[in-house]
């Protein structure tokens, strides 16, 4: 498309809003009528396509306007301004009083000052307007069809002609609403579909079958992006039950320590986040607060772990009913200390700029960035762990001790400092959780007990001792969690979640994956 | 056979505890006038009503925990079944006195439903509600032992699926279409077999009932424990193997152990409704069993008078606390479960008898 033409049509654009001059009858309903008149006189100022309407709507929408006797003014500090004429008015009359916007009203205000960058020179502006458009009450229709007439990018024109469309329907003469839904089967918008289901249960049996052709198109199109969007969710919940697990992984999996206050340890992480946080606000690195935030929960929350298998876990070794008891003691002090320090309200961890926003892949599928992020940090702590454990000497001692204690320590594995440093490791891991955690759900003192029946499910779903069946557990769960939550809500699905990984355990009480031996006791 | 229970000066400890519950508590309570110094206010009546419930909850995980060797953290899960069974009873005794004057109890009214659903069937009787509170616990435990028991979940594994179990039905009962007054659950209740719920004379009556039921719960226990039953429980937990290498099938004996000890826990929580005068979900939160097995750690398992000394003291002193310094209580009740299982392993009866 040439830019000329463009321009050109712009110009027209401009010129057939310059014919108009402001409404008499338009401005009194706004600054006298009551509620329907001043939505009503907003629609008619829109239609207009007056700049000076826009001006006139700003000034309403940011409480400048009042009036005085029958006089409309747009007040600005000492200055005002006859809203209908444009002259100065000097001096300000003292019988002046305000002209009270309130919500609904300033929502009609607010999409009525978006229909106005319609007019923009800037395209992406536009897009941008009409995107906003999409859900705004039909009194913007003479807007949106004047804007028609000269919009010449094809991809605003077709949203512009939808939203045309979605409008007419809701009220209009049937053969305008038969057409509009018509013109709605091509939509991608999501709630294109909830206006042709009320279209569709319509009294009159024509718009009835027009409006179930439509839908079946729409929904068709549709059902991709719901599919996608849903294996999406199931990856991303499964990274995160991934990121709390594997700490237990460690801690449980291979040292055999039921440690009932890892879910704190998540949150001790998450608090260390909000910390570094605190020290970064106002700096011009605020973005990169996490790669100093990163590093620090994993050392707080090994630290933690480190001083809390020193001081209590090492006495309850191989008695793992005792050592429940006492993690659980050990995650309720925890708890009340960062409650005392920090208050029991919930803190706000922001997520850096990079983060926030997501990819639009299509209509009716947006992937946040802060998810795809935890997607990939979750997978970069797997590849870390499992370099670890599989290629350095501290990996080579943590396999040992699990295998064979005894024989570790006639050859000259220092096991209990190894306790110490594979207790740390886990724990650090679980801080590393929460950092995640903290980048997506609110930070409070009880963020850890939301997640340690869900960790500890996951380990033992995927098998004790073993990296590989954490991940496929994790995964697996994130799945037919989000499968289920699609078909039966949230709670359901949890539910049920639940009661399928109880009667696994049943039938499978080693796991998924599970270590090969011949011992009678596990 | 009673002789075999307890030798002299247990009897003699049982009768002193006997007369304090049924004879001064009454009399102090409702022939004293509330000026007087010795007169025992309802807020205490209130509280070792409770503790005495909790205290049944105590001898009931001490009878799998301590002498079979399995924890349970589903007890909770029990206890709130037994005190919605009894709730259902009570919300019934409401009648028309509710907020909206409908034959429904107030949240149905609220949720537009016109009719009772079928979890309500027959629950104005109060022998049907009395034995749902016992039947609906002990059928879980029943079905649920059998299983896990069956393929062997032992140990730490069954904890945690027990515990699943509570966090899963916490879930379900916060919902309200299971048509159990979701996350509010049931309270205002109004009487109880027609008497006035809140009048000193009911109040005391279920004292005393709660009184009879700890005295009745704890020599059951003393009696399975000391039966040939009780020894064979005490031999799987100490080696089960050979147990099951004796010829016990010990499947059998887990789960009779488990279900009776989830009846008791119905039993205590049908107790405890009335008493405490709400029931709602929360009640059912992993963290409330978890409680439960600190009550026996610190009174010392494996010894029953110690599970209800423990249920005593813990609860006892979280009243102490949450009055006086409600912020230090998750502190103390951290140090206790540390401490208890880092240095008294046999609790506070062990410390008490080595000496």
């Amino acid at each position: 498309m040439g830019s000329g033409r463009l321009k050109a049509a712009l110009a027209a654009f401009f010129l057939s809003f310059q014919a108009h001059a402001l409404d008499p009858a338009a401005v009194e309903k706004l600054a006298f009528g009551d509620g329907d008149d001043k939505i009503e006189a907003i629609g008619a100022l829109v239609a207009e396509g007056d700049p000076k309407a826009a001006e006139l709507l700003k000034a309403f929408a940011e409480g400048e306007l009042q009036t005085s006797g029958k006089r409309v003014l747009i007040v600005k500090g000492k200055d005002a301004l006859d809203a209908l004429t444009g002259a100065k008015v000097a001096p300000l009359p003292s019988d002046r009083e305000d002209v009270v916007a309130n919500n609904r009203l300033r929502g009609a205000v607010a999409s009525a000052l978006g229909a106005f960058k319609l007019a923009s020179e800037d395209r992406n502006e536009r897009l941008a307007a009409v995107r906003a458009l999409a859900d705004a009450n039909a009194a913007m229709l003479p807007l949106i069809r004047k804007a028609l007439e000269t919009e010449a990018d094809a991809e605003i024109r077709g949203l512009l002609e939808l939203t045309a469309a979605g409008m007419e329907l809701k009220d209009g003469p049937k053969e305008a609403r038969l057409a509009a839904i018509r013109k709605l089967a091509a939509s991608e918008n999501p709630s294109t579909k909830t206006l042709l289901l009320e279209a569709a249960s319509d009294q009159d049996e024509d718009i009835r079958r027009e409006a179930q052709q439509s839908l079946r198109a729409v929904e068709g199109r549709l059902e991709l992006g719901e599919w996608l969007g849903l294996a999406f969710a199931g990856v991303s919940l499964g990274s995160i039950l991934l990121l709390a697990a594997l700490g237990l992984a460690i801690t449980y999996g291979l040292m055999g320590v039921i440690n009932m206050a890892h879910g704190e340890l998540i949150m001790i992480g998450a608090y260390t986040t909000y910390v570094v946080q605190g020290f970064f606000r106002g700096s011009a690195f605020f973005d990169w607060y996490l790669v100093a935030a990163v590093p620090a929960a994993f050392m707080i929350s090994a630290l933690v772990g480190m001083a809390l298998e020193r001081s209590v876990i090492r006495w309850l070794y191989g008695r793992p009913l005792e050592t429940l008891l006492a993690t659980w003691g050990i995650s309720l002090v925890l708890i009340q200390a960062v409650r005392t320090i920090f208050g029991a309200q919930n803190v706000q961890v922001e997520n850096p700029a990079f983060m926030s926003g997501g990819i639009q892949v299509l209509s009716n599928l947006v992937l946040p960035w802060n998810r795809i992020v935890i997607i990939a940090f979750a997978l970069s702590v797997l590849i870390g762990m499992w370099a670890l454990l599989a290629k350095t000497r501290l990996g080579l001692y943590i396999r040992g001790v699990t295998q064979n204690r005894a024989m570790a320590d006639c050859v000259g594995v220092p096991t209990a400092r190894v306790d110490t440093w594979a207790f740390g490791l886990g724990s650090g891991i679980a801080g590393l959780a929460g950092c995640a955690l903290s980048q997506v759900g609110n930070v409070g003192p009880d963020l850890g007990q939301g997640y340690i029946v869900d960790s500890f499910l996951v380990v033992v779903f995927g098998g004790v001792g073993q990296l590989a069946g954490t991940v496929y557990a994790a995964l697996v769960l994130g799945f037919a969690n989000k499968l289920l939550e699609s078909w039966s809500g949230a709670v359901l699905a949890k539910i049920a979640v639940l009661v399928f990984i109880i009667f696994f355990i049943q039938r499978r009480p080693q796991g998924l994956f599970a270590l090969k031996g011949r011992a009678v006791e596990a | 056979m009673f002789a075999r229970l307890y030798g002299p000066r247990g009897w003699a400890i049982l009768g002193i505890c006997s007369f304090v519950a049924f004879v001064a508590f009454p009399l102090l309570h409702l022939a004293l006038p509330a000026s007087s110094a010795f007169h025992i206010s309802t807020f205490w009546v209130t509280l070792v009503g409770k503790i005495m419930c909790y205290a049944i909850v105590a001898l009931a995980l001490d009878l799998v925990w301590g002498y079979a060797g399995i924890l349970s953290l589903g007890h909770g899960l029990f206890f709130a079944l037994g005190g919605y069974g009894m709730g259902m009873y009570l919300m019934r005794q409401i009648g028309r006195e509710g907020q909206y004057q409908a034959d429904l109890p107030d949240f149905m009214v609220f949720l537009d439903w016109k009719e009772f659903p079928w979890q309500w069937w027959n629950t104005d009787q109060f022998w049907w509600a009395a034995l749902l509170a016992v039947a609906v616990p002990g059928l879980l435990a029943l079905v649920f032992g059998y299983f896990a028991f069956r393929s062997r979940v032992k140990g730490v594994y069954f904890s945690i699926i027990t515990q699943a179990l509570t966090f899963a039905a916490m879930l379900l009962f916060f919902r309200n279409n299971t048509g159990f007054g979701g996350n509010n659950g049931f309270t205002d209740f109004k009487r109880i077999l027609g008497f006035g719920i809140t009048s000193p004379q009911t109040r005391m009556a279920l004292f005393c009932i709660t009184a009879f039921f700890l005295i009745a719960t704890l020599l059951l226990a003393r009696w399975v424990v000391t039966s040939k039953f009780g020894r064979v429980l005490t031999a799987i937990r100490d080696a089960e193997p050979r147990a099951m290498f004796c010829g016990y099938n010990t499947v059998h004996y887990k789960v009779a152990i488990f279900t009776l000890s989830a009846v008791l826990c119905g039993i205590a929580g049908a107790l405890y409704v009335p008493q405490v005068g709400i029931i709602n979900p929360s009640e059912m939160s992993p963290a409330n069993s978890i409680e439960i097995a600190i009550w026996v750690a610190v009174g010392g398992r494996g010894s029953l008078a110690g599970a209800i000394l423990g249920a005593g003291l813990v609860n006892g002193a979280k009243s102490l606390f949450t009055v006086a310094f409600p912020e230090y209580w998750l502190f103390a009740l951290g140090a206790i479960f540390i401490v208890v299982t880092l240095f008294m392993p046999r609790g506070v009866l062990g410390v008490l008898q080595r000496k």
